[in-house]
């Protein structure tokens, strides 16, 4: 690995210095080690090139002092559970993601400037996720929120299947490639089966017999306007979008899913 | 109450002994008593009682019994009392049945089909009481040859964790178990220098000065998982799956999510904690690679990560490739591995038992040739000391214990977890039951049961001539068999009593 800044034990850098490392060839556990240990000497910005399917980006920056200002620049195609666990930093790729973006992620940001694969945000806690293009199977599975922390992904593209399983709290709102102009596609079946919590925002029609038996369907109220319209607001700003457009969103039709009941199954049972 | 069924119990009071001071009634908190001012009497409502034993035990005058209800269909053995009102208890709800602990069954007992070797004449036996008898054990993954640098042994890269005497405490969660006895064990485990399991409902944070006799669990539910949640523990552990209930997830009732549950376990209070089936991130080998390596770039490399799974039909082939997959703990709850809720169903029919499954592992990861890589746990029907040494020689590096711990803390086995009554304050989190246990003296009594079972161990290891645990390990010579077939004996790898 080619270092921009060779950093020896005691060394301070600068958390405005912009920290560029070549990932070429480089193991995912040296690489995370590295930025752990830059991390530490104070450094808060970085851009990493050629990363292949390098692993784990974020997940170690344990335990560093406002590890919320630390900003990964990912070029290339990072690896499975990229911000796995992660709590605090930004990671933005620029570039596709892989498998378990995000998964039980605690807090922080990550932005993926193309699609992202299956199994995104499972388990996530806190913090916000976007993806400019789409995502995969199994996304967003048992998110879940406790008093503030609120988990909340935005989708440009579209979805895959066993979308929402199980999500016990937090939002994800599919644009449904609105963004792209294009009108929504209706697709993904089984979305939000076992659903006891949180709410999924989609544009365009959902049918009935895409959802789970646990998921009710309405129009979302003014306050989840004011919400959605945050989120896409933010959503315009990471990806550069012009932010006019989220007025017109309120055109569009969209679905709020939720969950019937706090208890699916409370009805299961023999006593 | 359904209509249709007998009661399983009856409540004898011997009048001429009764003070009608009424603790029964206070005791109980399946509403079995009350009493009826205009008479003069304490009545019973029979039906309720799940013989708990906590009436029998605390009154002062020793006037009640509660017995076995003799009432009976006509004899079948086909269809048992058990099976006909398990069947009209269906009938009236239309739902699975539930139940708490592990299986009740008659399945067959190895441990009880195994003898222990004693030395004779020919390797004098040790007196644990005048010479060091070595309990000690570490768990993680020991290296595939010794390194030495400037004439002294090079110390291991891996992570490991030592352990005072090979027993620890099973997994049971704050919210299955009420926070005095979820406390009792964590201080007990500290105290006397092995590990508690958090079980997956999260760590209450001023617990996590016991940081250093913690494993901490990630389960399909991710509940209270945090950076700080693995790094403040001694092991983190993958649960895949439960002895108990094998394949199936978990699933606390809203109604037990209180202020406190429902702040460790990081969800709204009242709503249901479902733990999927399966972790959706992991449906191969190479997923769950996948997450114990997150989980170890997670904890900087530090610590042992464990994965646990219950003992099914091709456990050896799984366990294989969990060690290929990273474990350095392998941990195989059995059959008979307790919980605080199970479908009826599962709990009685599915699995295999412990002492199989671990032969059958031990064997395979041996010639693989890579035993070495990964620690052997073993859980789910260890009733005694005998069973622990069975098990070590049968392969095991340590065993977890639940049941034997929670009645340590005052458990009677009445199955009734899942109701959330428990009279003895164990599985439950009413406040005017949980007073029941009281920490100090639960720490107590689980210090003693380690010390106990320790000192047993320390005289089964003198009685063959062994001083160290560690000679004990996998050295299946020390067994042998009786009342076993032959395919038994094979599995168990050991030869049969007089061979």
């Amino acid at each position: 690995m080619s270092l921009s800044t060779a950093v020896k034990e005691g060394d301070q850098i600068s958390p405005r210095q912009v920290i560029k490392l070549d990932a070429t060839g480089t193991y995912y556990k040296d690489l995370n080690r590295e930025i752990r240990s830059l991390a530490q000497a104070g450094a808060r910005k970085f851009e990493i090139h050629n990363v292949y399917g390098q692993r784990y980006l974020g997940t170690n920056l344990w335990g560093i002092k406002d590890r919320d200002k630390i900003r990964l620049k990912i070029f290339g195609t990072p690896g499975s559970d990229m911000g796995a666990f992660m709590d605090g930093p930004t990671l933005e790729v620029i570039g596709n993601a892989q498998d378990a973006t995000g998964n039980t992620m605690n807090c922080g940001r990550i932005i993926v400037h193309g699609s992202a694969g299956d199994v995104l945000g499972y388990g996530m806690r806190g913090g916000e996720i976007y993806v400019r293009g789409n995502v995969g199977y199994r996304v967003g599975i048992h998110m879940k929120e406790y008093m503030d922390k609120i988990p909340t992904v935005v989708i440009g593209g579209t979805m895959q299947d066993f979308f929402g399983e199980y999500m016990a709290g937090g939002r994800i709102i599919v644009l449904n490639k609105f963004f792209q102009g294009n009108p929504p596609i209706r697709q993904s079946y089984f979305i939000g089966t076992g659903m006891h919590g949180g709410s999924i925002y989609v544009r365009g029609d959902v049918e009935a017999h895409q959802i789970g038996a646990e998921v009710g369907i309405s129009e979302p109220t003014d306050d989840e306007w004011k919400i959605i319209e945050r989120y896409v607001a933010n959503f315009c700003s990471v990806f550069g979008l012009e932010k006019n457009q989220v007025k017109l969103l309120k055109r569009e039709k969209f679905w709020r899913l939720y969950a019937k009941s706090k208890r699916p199954y409370g009805r299961l049972y023999a006593y | 109450m359904l209509t249709s069924l007998l009661p399983e119990f009856t409540v004898e009071r011997n009048e001429d002994r009764c003070i009608q001071c009424r603790v029964c009634e206070r005791q109980c908190s399946f509403d079995v008593y009350g009493y009826d001012g205009d008479h003069d009497v304490m009545v019973h409502r029979e039906e309720n009682c799940v013989a708990c034993q906590r009436c029998a035990v605390l009154c002062p005058t020793n006037a009640l019994n509660i017995s076995n209800n003799n009432y009976t269909y006509k004899p079948n053995a086909n269809w048992t009392r058990e099976h006909i009102q398990d069947l009209k208890k269906q009938a009236e709800t239309g739902g699975v049945l539930l139940t708490g602990m592990g299986c009740d069954k008659p399945h067959k007992i190895y441990w009880d089909h195994i003898l222990i070797n004693a030395s004779q004449v020919t390797n004098p036996s040790i007196d644990p009481l005048r010479e060091p008898m070595e309990l000690r054990t570490f768990l993680g993954r020991k290296p595939d040859h010794l390194e030495m640098k400037d004439g002294k042994l090079k110390r291991m890269d891996t992570p490991s964790v030592q352990l005072t005497t090979p027993i620890m405490f099973g997994a049971m969660s704050y919210g299955a178990i009420s926070y005095n006895s979820f406390s009792s064990l964590a201080r007990a485990a500290y105290e006397y220098g092995t590990l508690f399991n958090t079980g997956e409902g999260g760590w209450p944070k001023e617990l996590r000065k016991y940081g250093k006799a913690t494993i901490v669990q990630c389960a399909s539910g991710r509940f209270g998982i945090d950076l700080d949640y693995f790094n403040d523990a001694a092991v983190v552990e993958i649960k895949i799956g439960q002895g108990a209930k094998p394949g199936i997830g978990g699933h606390l009732p809203g109604e037990k999510v209180s202020e406190h549950i429902s702040q460790t376990r990081m969800i709204p209070e009242g709503s249901d904690a479902i733990s999927p089936a399966p972790h959706h991130d992991i449906y191969s080998i190479e997923d769950l690679q996948m997450l114990i390596h997150a989980l170890k770039e997670a904890t900087d490399y530090r610590m042992p990560v464990s994965v646990k799974i219950s003992a099914v039909h091709n456990a050896p082939a799984i366990a294989s490739g969990m060690v290929r997959a990273g474990a350095d703990i392998i941990v195989l709850d059995g059959l008979r591995g307790g919980t605080g809720a199970a479908p009826k169903i599962l709990r009685d029919n599915v699995g295999i038992p412990i002492e199989l499954a671990l032969a059958a592992v031990d064997t395979r990861l041996r010639n693989e040739g890579v035993r070495n890589w990964a620690s052997l746990v073993v859980s789910g029907g260890i009733r005694n000391s005998a069973d622990v040494f069975k098990a070590i020689a049968l392969g095991a590096d340590a065993v977890y214990i639940g049941t034997p711990a929670l009645m340590a803390l005052g458990c009677t086995v009445c199955q009734k977890c899942y109701t959330g009554k428990c009279a003895w304050g164990i599985t439950t989190q009413d406040p005017y039951l949980t007073k029941r246990v009281n920490p100090e003296i639960g720490t107590r009594s689980l210090v003693n049961l380690l010390r106990a079972w320790s000192l047993e161990i320390k005289e089964l290891l003198g009685c063959g001539g062994i001083n160290s645990i560690e000679s004990v390990r996998g050295n299946r010579l020390q067994l042998r068999g009786i009342g076993l077939e032959q395919w038994e004996l094979d599995t168990l790898g050991i030869r049969g009593a007089g061979q």
